[in-house]
């Protein structure tokens, strides 16, 4: 596997709560803030919303990370949704981890409406995080 | 698969229309608007689009209690199976329990993947790479993370079932490229998921070189017993459940008397499936401990209450508190089972229940007989 294959474009899974996140990417977008085209931003009513079956299915598809962004920490729209992110994305990397799928490629960020440069730059990190590791196992047509 | 082919295979063109079904059905006790009955009738009277988009085809739980009674013996769990493999090609498919996050790590495990799923394996249990006995664990690692929230760790039964298989002698192999066995996917009718998976368990069994395979989960024990030959064609080895194996060797156990008071719920695919009733029975006498039936026992005993990660809900509740009630009535001080699937299950339903009994698997009841447990 070619994991620094000269430019490997990874194919990142966003999912965005409506309330602040998609707005915050929003944000990023008419600030025409730079940032890699290798995301597909996913809106969701709430990162509670987003279960372990989501997750997995973007890996399945072919994703090469998933990141879930909501509200920070007391700013739900719904009060509570964001606490429960914390555990499916939890959850999540540890059924990943028994997977052989590496928890690294998948992240819980908060962003609010009000930052779209932070969208930008977490959108920038990850990508170079997820490129770094290369293509997850599942695409690899030699195992 | 037409539906006039199903109705021939399962013997569902002889229904007789008596109703046993429906009387013995414990969704039909639950939610009175189902009915196996009448869903073969719609077939029967040329009618099956109306099956094909009802909710009702996914609340069978295919435990076979009815095709036990049928007078014209139709297989009314091969039936629904069949159907929802034709509603699946018209792309209606079930509402999955867990957000279908079982039908999703299944997707994936037919996927070239690295597993890390032997971590469960703890100091002191002999396992090899390459051998003549292949333990599959089957999904356990999975529901150790999934089922946390509910206390349940199912690798526990695991790490009794290498303990035992040492104590006889046997250090099996334990892979970390195993797959699900897809028992689930077939029963979602997805048959080429399951053949999916069954190839790649076939080639991994195979590099092991086994001769035996060994099993825990009586899913799993029946998917390669009767639906592996199907798809794959005869198996190159033996298939055993680990109470049938030890049923052999009980006295090379060296077992201490528990003296304890416990229940056993037969699982549907060990029980009805697969006639195992006696094995797991002479695990618990064998322990010392003190066996006593619930109501409904054997070849009547009532499923858990969900099956195939599909359809959960009211109903699977309703049936999972008849059968706690049922344990709680014997007086005894655990419930033993042989399913993982089945402990969990009920131990859902225990969670909101003020019943005061210990779900167990057999495998552990009879590790703490051998007292291999360090404590």
């Amino acid at each position: 596997m070619t994991n620094q294959a000269e430019g490997f474009q990874p194919r990142i899974v966003v999912f965005a709560c409506n309330w602040c996140s998609y707005a915050g990417a929003d944000l990023a977008g008419v600030s025409r803030i730079q940032y890699p085209p290798t995301t597909r931003v996913i809106r969701v009513m709430c990162s509670g919303r987003v279960t372990p079956g989501f997750i997995l299915e973007a890996f399945r598809l072919g994703a090469d990370g998933v990141l879930v962004t909501g509200c920070h920490p007391g700013d739900c729209h719904y009060i509570s949704g964001n606490e429960n992110a914390v555990v499916t994305v939890d959850k999540t990397g540890r059924l990943m981890n028994v997977l052989g799928i590496e928890a690294a490629r998948l992240r819980l960020e908060w962003i609010s409406a009000a930052e779209g440069a932070r969208f930008a730059r977490i959108m920038t990190e990850f990508t170079e995080q997820v490129q770094a590791l290369g293509p997850t196992a599942l695409k690899d047509t030699t195992l | 698969m037409n539906f006039d082919e199903i109705l021939r295979q399962t013997r569902a063109d002889l229904c007789l229309d008596c109703g046993k079904c429906t009387g013995s059905c414990p969704v039909t006790r639950v939610d009175p608007t189902y009915s196996p009955r009448s869903t073969i009738e719609r077939v029967l009277s040329g009618r099956p689009e109306e099956l094909i988009h009802n909710e009702h085809l996914w609340a069978c739980l295919t435990c076979g209690l009815c095709t036990t009674r049928c007078p014209s013996n139709v297989d009314y769990p091969a039936f629904v199976v069949a159907a929802r493999s034709v509603a699946r090609q018209a792309a209606v498919e079930g509402t999955y329990a867990h957000n279908a996050v079982m039908q999703e790590l299944m997707g994936i495990m037919a996927l070239p993947i690295r597993q890390k799923r032997t971590g469960w394996l703890a100091d002191g249990l002999k396992t090899v790479t390459q051998g003549d006995d292949f333990y599959f664990v089957g999904c356990l690692p999975y529901f150790d993370v999934l089922f946390e929230d509910l206390g349940v760790v199912s690798t526990d039964a695991a790490r009794a079932a290498v303990r035992l298989m040492n104590a006889l002698g046997i250090a099996p192999v334990v892979s970390d490229d195993e797959r699900c066995c897809g028992a689930d996917l077939l029963l979602n009718g997805d048959v080429q998921g399951f053949r999916r998976l069954a190839e790649i368990n076939l080639r991994v069994i195979a590099a092991s070189g086994a001769k035996r395979v060994i099993f825990t989960c009586p899913e799993g024990v029946n998917a390669f017993r009767h639906d592996y030959p199907a798809v794959v064609g005869a198996l190159p080895f033996e298939v055993v459940h680990l109470t049938e194996l030890l049923a052999e060797h009980m006295d090379a156990l060296p077992l201490h008397a528990l003296g304890e008071t416990v229940t056993y719920h037969d699982p549907c695919r060990l029980g009805r499936y697969l006639d195992v009733y006696d094995a797991p029975r002479a695990a618990i006498r064998a322990a010392g401990a003190t066996l006593v039936e619930m109501r409904a026992n054997r070849e009547n005993a009532l499923c858990c209450g969900s099956t195939g990660w599909v359809h959960c809900g009211r109903c699977a509740k309703g049936i999972q508190t008849t059968r706690l009630h049922q344990a709680q009535a014997t007086g005894a001080q655990r419930l033993i089972t042989a399913c993982p699937k089945c402990r969990i299950h009920l131990s859902c339903a225990l969670k909101d229940l003020d019943i005061d009994i210990k779900l167990e698997d057999v495998t552990n009841l009879l590790c703490r007989a051998v007292e291999l447990d360090t404590d």
